[in-house]
C-alpha cells in the first residue's frame, strides 16, 4: 500500500508499504530517516520516538498505515536547516550526555516535548518524563544534567516553542 | 495483509461484518509487538485510530462513558476526579511513550490477566459497549473476562466505548512490580467505597486466570461497615477487620508461578495490598476527602 504523510515539514509518500510493518520501518527503511533507532522493536527501550501529530510515541507501535495524513516530527527536524543544533542538542553535547550515542534521538524527542509541556521541570519531572526511554552507557546523570541545562538556557533567552 | 482504514463506526462495524477475523487496532501497543514478532499475522488489520468518537468521553451524572480508543495519558489528566481508581491504574501503565497511545479498550480487547485496567473497572464498576451490525448491548464487567486472554465479545463485534460508575467514595489501586516504569504487574489491586450504597467493591489483577473480585472480602467489609455503623459515623477500622480483609482477599487468588513471581508470593502480596488499599481509602474516608466530581 502507499503511505502519505508529512515527516519535519516535508510532504512524503513512501510506496510498496507492507500492511503489518511499523512506522519506525517506514521511516527508516523507506524514506531514509535513519535518525529514530530501531533497538528493541517493543516499546521497552524508547530509542525510535517521535512526535506522532504532537503526542510522543514509539514509532515501533504505529502501524505504517495509521501514519497516513499524519505530521510526524523525527530527530532529523530538531536542527536547524543550516545545521545549527536544537539547543536540546547543544545541552546534550554540552554536559557529555552521549556515549555511543543510541538511545540519543528518543532522548532528545522527549526532552523537547517535556520542555514544551513543563518549562521549568523538577527532577521528579524529568525521571518521569524520560523513563521510557533507556541508555545503556550513561548512568543518566548527566543527561540529567542535560535537561536541566536545556531548561535553564531555554528559560534565559526565553525561548518559546 | 489487508490494512482497513474506516472513518467513522459504521464503516468500522460493516468492516468487521464482512471480515470477522480482522484484528482491530487501536494504540496498537500490544498488535504491533504481536505482528513484529510473528505471533500473529492475521489477514487484516481493522485500524479504529480514524474514527474520532473513539477517543472523546462524556462524564454523565451516574457513570463516564468512555471511548474505546481513548489513550491513558486523557484518563490520567481529565479523568482523575470521575475515575480515581483507573487514574491511578492509569499511571502505573509503561511509560509516557505508551500512556500516549495504549487505551482502556485496548486492554480489554487483549484481556491480559495482568492489564492494569481491569481491577479498577471492577471495584468501580463498568459495562462495556459491545456493538455489531447486529445490535449494540452492554456487558457487565464481572461477566467480560472469560479465561486467560479471552473476553466475552462476538467475532464480529467491537468495543465502542465502557460505562464506568463515577466514584461516590475513596478509591484506590496498587500494583507489585519490580520498579516503577514499564512493568507488568507481578499482582494488583483496586478497592472503591460506595459510600451511597453502603457497599465495597474489588479488583485483582495478575493473580488468577482471569482478573477476578474479591466476593468474600467484600462482603465481609461491607457487613462489618454497617455492622459497626461506620459508614455514618467513621471511626478507625479494628485490626480484626483490617487483618481479616486482607486474609480473604487472598483467598480469592488463584495465580500461577511465573517468571514475574511465585504463586505463593502473589496470594502474599494481594493481601498486603488489600489492607494498604484499605487503610488509605478508609482514612480518605473517614477525613472525608471523597474524590471531586
Ligand atoms: C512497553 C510496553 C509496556 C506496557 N505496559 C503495560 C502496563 O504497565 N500495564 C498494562 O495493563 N498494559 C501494558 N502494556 C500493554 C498495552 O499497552 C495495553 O494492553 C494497552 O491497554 C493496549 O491498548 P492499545 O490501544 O494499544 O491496544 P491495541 O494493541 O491496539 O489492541 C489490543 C487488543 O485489543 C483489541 N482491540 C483494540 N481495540 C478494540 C476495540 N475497540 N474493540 C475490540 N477489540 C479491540 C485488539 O484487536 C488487540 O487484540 C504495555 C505494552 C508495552 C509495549
Ligand atoms: S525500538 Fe521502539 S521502543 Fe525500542
Ligand atoms: S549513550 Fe549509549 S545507550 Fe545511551
Amino acid at each position: 500500500m502507499r503511505v502519505t504523510c508529512t515527516v519535519n515539514g516535508r510532504r512524503q509518500v513512501a510506496d510498496h508499504v507492507w500492511e503489518g510493518e511499523s512506522l519506525l520501518y517506514v521511516l527508516r527503511e523507506r524514506l531514509g530517516l535513519p535518525g529514530a533507532k530501531n533497538a528493541c522493536e517493543q516499546g521497552e527501550c524508547g530509542s525510535c520516538t517521535i512526535r506522532l501529530d504532537g503526542d510522543l510515541v514509539c514509532a515501533c507501535l504505529v502501524a505504517a498505515g495509521q501514519a497516513e495524513g499524519a505530521d510526524i516530527r523525527t530527530v532529523e527536524g530538531l536542527a536547524a536547516e543550516d545545521g545549527t543544533l536544537h539547543p536540546v542538542q547543544r545541552a546534550f553535547l554540552d554536559t557529555g550526555a552521549v556515549q555511543c550515542g543510541f538511545c540519543t534521538p528518543g532522548l532528545l524527542m522527549a526532552t523537547d516535548e517535556l520542555l514544551e509541556r513543563v518549562p521549568d521541570p523538577s527532577d521528579a519531572d524529568i525521571r518521569e518524563a524520560l523513563a521510557g526511554n533507556l541508555c545503556r552507557c550513561t548512568g543518566y546523570e548527566a543527561i540529567m544534567d542535560a535537561v536541566r541545562l536545556a531548561a535553564a538556557r531555554r528559560a534565559g533567552t526565553g525561548e518559546r516553542a | 495483509m489487508d490494512f482497513l482504514r474506516p472513518t467513522d463506526w459504521a464503516g468500522a462495524l460493516a468492516a468487521k461484518a464482512a471480515h470477522p477475523d480482522a484484528v482491530p487496532i487501536a494504540g496498537g501497543t500490544d498488535v504491533m509487538v504481536e505482528l513484529t514478532f510473528d505471533r500473529r499475522r492475521p489477514d487484516r488489520l481493522l485500524d479504529l485510530s480514524g474514527i474520532p468518537e473513539l477517543r472523546r468521553w462524556e462524564t454523565g451524572e451516574r457513570t463516564v462513558r468512555l471511548g474505546a480508543a481513548v489513550p491513558y495519558r486523557a484518563v490520567l489528566d481529565h479523568l482523575a476526579g470521575p475515575l480515581p481508581a483507573l487514574a491511578l491504574a492509569a499511571r502505573t501503565v509503561g511509560s509516557p511513550q505508551i500512556r500516549n497511545r495504549g487505551s482502556v479498550g485496548g486492554n480489554l480487547g487483549a484481556a491480559s490477566p495482568a492489564g492494569d485496567s481491569h481491577p479498577a473497572l471492577l471495584a468501580a464498576g463498568a459495562e462495556v459497549e459491545a456493538a455489531s451490525v447486529r445490535g449494540t448491548r452492554r456487558i457487565p464487567i464481572d461477566a467480560f473476562y472469560t479465561g486467560v486472554k479471552r473476553n466475552a465479545l462476538a467475532p464480529d463485534e467491537l468495543i465502542r466505548a465502557i460505562h464506568i460508575d463515577r466514584a461516590t467514595g475513596p478509591q484506590q489501586f496498587a500494583k507489585v512490580g519490580t520498579r516503577n516504569a514499564m512493568v507488568i504487574a507481578v499482582c494488583a489491586f483496586a478497592l472503591a467505597l460506595h459510600p451511597h450504597t453502603g457497599t465495597v467493591r474489588t479488583g485483582i489483577g495478575s493473580a488468577a486466570p482471569t482478573p477476578v473480585r474479591a466476593p468474600d472480602a467484600e462482603d465481609y467489609l461491607t457487613g462489618a461497615l454497617a455492622g459497626a455503623g461506620l459508614w455514618e459515623d467513621p471511626r478507625p477500622l479494628p485490626e480484626a477487620v483490617r487483618r481479616r480483609f486482607a486474609e480473604l482477599a487472598a483467598t480469592a487468588c488463584r495465580p500461577i508461578d511465573d517468571v514475574r513471581g511465585t504463586a505463593r508470593y502473589r496470594v502474599h502480596a494481594v493481601g498486603v495490598l488489600a489492607r494498604r488499599t484499605l487503610d488509605r481509602t478508609w482514612d480518605a474516608y473517614t477525613k472525608g476527602l471523597t474524590p471531586c466530581a
